[in-house]
């Protein structure tokens, strides 16, 4: 059985903001699958009570002192902005045609 | 200094060329512009950079040559030049990190190792190319195309950090910066027959290096000789305040330990899980040569076992791509690089779906589903929950191992460079160049890659890593250069003086 369908990698796909071509899904659920098969391997190792690790580091609650610096200026921000509408990053529309 | 040398700017290391520069025999502006002109010979076949800064780098040569003869004291590395990986922002210059999204970002800000760079008097080359956002190991998933290895043109230069690795070997540069999140620095650094460090997590900071997996990634050195790594590794480290994740404690001083280069008394491990299967024959003797070489210099070999290190291709194969997935939603086509299909009606979503198709390479594409899939609700416990408690038995295998010993060693890679074109397209295979590096950047400890002969069956360098426990950076650096040392009697050369003239 495989790890993942193409039906599955065009959900991931639109979770992922990827606007992927028809031809590309087979050729990914396909890769995918072996990837995911291979490092499912990680299943074997008994673990259950073996604390998760997010970060090498034990550094915690890591401080520094709250005092102001210079920002970027709004001309720097903007500078590569891909469009700018009264010096302000212009996007498309956020709302669906129903919802305006 | 001999007037050899004069005729031969670029085969020097850093250092001769740093004490050249300091005692008035060479202008950094001349050592500058043989490395444009190597550059401007060589770059059309290697191509390991992106962008060169001929304007930029002049003008920081100039201004360490003005100050030198103004009598201002200099660092250890003023005049050097160097190739930096284009993953870190520089301020004003083209930072595309391998990818379309990013094509013609000039970041309006430099990251904090740039700014170390700059304070240290170092000229700053370009940019050197990369897998797109760090992500491969042969450089061929760049959106520029790949770079060559300069001992083979038709064959990878590892990656990701293959220009930076190929710059250095080429003799475009004697210093570049690498990152690492899984063996970038390492693997390239092996196939070139070159140097690579991967500093111990913390230890160089973040700031400014545009993120892959926030929780693996760590920019180094890489350069010809273990010194000039010292050197280097010395200038960019240190504690951030503007990185949360760096390490508020001094670093360990690496250049004193390349000075001392001294193996004897020392407890080497050789970690029976990286080698056999999957291992060339002539990668695995030449690292049994040189692992003879330490025990003939005074260090005492033992083999240990790391059981969990089986796993670690897995782990890092859940844990990078959740954490990629999460650092790539940031490149959404609003506020800067690419934006495709803005045509007044799509949506924001829907341009924000086509401008990263558009954008994004295939290898990208992979890795951001695969997080997404790990990440998904149902299957988080058994994937990125499951690679995080393997990540603390790996952690635990290293705390095992350096109980035993000060130092493990391996091979860098499982092979020497391979052809271009022969992995591009399977994603497990290449995949599996990194099985020996990993481990390190899960545990979050340091190693080293340095270049140990040339494999008997295809004359390719062979690389042999050296890993120590956190904040013991300077163990790496003193096995690196006693072996460096030792191997450099033996041939009477470093191995890189044996690539072919390009």
């Amino acid at each position: 059985m495989s790890a993942i369908t193409r039906g599955e990698v065009a959900h991931l796909a639109r979770l992922a903001r990827l606007a992927l071509e028809e031809s590309e899904l087979d050729h990914y659920a396909e890769q995918l699958d072996v990837i995911l098969t291979s490092v499912a391997r990680v299943s074997e190792v008994a673990a259950d009570d073996i604390p998760p690790t997010s970060h090498p580091l034990p550094l915690v609650n890591v401080m520094r002192e709250d005092v102001a610096r210079p920002g970027l200026t709004r001309e720097a921000a903007l500078a590569a902005a891909p469009a700018v509408e009264d010096d302000r990053f212009r996007v498309p529309r956020i709302l669906d045609g129903d919802d305006e | 200094m001999s007037s050899a040398m004069e005729s031969d700017l670029i085969h020097q290391s850093a250092a001769t060329l740093a004490q050249a520069i300091a005692e008035g025999e060479v202008s950094s502006r001349e050592v500058t512009q043989a490395h444009l002109d190597r550059i401007a010979a060589v770059d059309d076949r290697v191509h390991a950079f992106l962008y060169v800064d001929t304007e930029g780098a002049l003008a920081a040569a100039e201004a360490v040559d003005s100050r030198r003869a103004a009598g201002e004291e200099l660092g250890p590395l003023a005049g050097v030049p160097l190739a930096l990986k284009d993953v870190l922002a520089m301020k004003g210059v083209p930072t595309t990190c391998g990818s379309r999204i990013l094509e013609g970002w000039r970041p309006p800000y430099d990251a904090t190792v740039v700014e170390r760079l700059r304070a240290a008097d170092v000229v700053i080359l370009g940019k050197t190319n990369m897998d797109e956002f760090a992500m491969g190991s042969s450089t061929e998933h760049s959106a520029y195309g790949p770079t060559h290895n300069p001992w083979d043109l038709d064959r990878i230069p590892g990656g990701s950090g293959g220009g930076s690795a190929a710059a250095v070997a080429a003799f475009e540069a004697p210093l570049a910066i690498g990152t690492d999140t899984g063996g970038s620095i390492r693997q390239p650094a092996a196939v070139t027959g070159t140097v690579g460090v991967k500093p111990t997590y913390g230890g160089v900071s973040r700031f400014g290096l545009v993120a892959l997996a926030s929780s693996l990634d760590q920019a180094g050195p890489c350069t010809r000789t273990v010194m000039d790594a010292a050197l280097l590794h010395a200038a960019i480290g240190g504690h951030d305040p503007r990185d949360s994740t760096s390490i508020p404690d001094a670093m360990p001083d690496v250049v004193a330990a390349a000075q001392q280069a001294d193996v004897r008394g020392m407890r080497i491990g050789l970690v029976r899980e990286l080698s056999g299967e999957g291992y060339q024959a002539g990668v695995e003797q030449r690292f049994r040569e040189a692992v003879h070489v330490l025990e003939h210099l005074g260090a005492e070999v033992v083999e240990v076992s790391c059981p969990i290190f089986d796993y670690a291709l897995g782990a890092y194969y859940l844990i990078l791509p959740s954490e990629c997935s999460s650092n790539l939603a940031r490149f959404d086509g609003m506020r800067y690089g690419l934006r495709v299909g803005d045509d007044g009606e799509r949506s924001v979503e829907e341009v924000m779906s086509l401008t990263r198709e558009a954008g994004f390479g295939a290898e990208v594409k992979r890795r951001i589903m695969l997080g997404t899939y790990a990440l998904s609700s149902g299957y988080y416990d058994a994937y990125y929950g499951q690679a995080q408690k393997v990540r603390t038995l790996i952690q635990r295998d290293f705390d095992a191992a350096f109980a035993q010993c000060d130092v493990l060693v391996s091979p860098t890679a499982p092979t020497t460079a391979f052809k271009l074109g022969e992995k591009v397209d399977d994603p497990l295979a290449m995949y599996l160049n990194d099985v020996a590096t990993i481990p390190v950047n899960l545990a979050g400890n340091c190693a080293m890659s340095l270049p140990v002969g040339l494999a008997p069956e295809d004359s390719l360098p062979v690389g042999l890593q050296i890993m120590a426990p956190a904040m013991a950076d300077d163990r790496l650096y003193r096995v690196g250069s006693a072996l460096e040392g030792a191997l450099q009697d033996r041939w009477g050369h470093l191995l890189i003086e044996e690539a072919p003239a390009l």
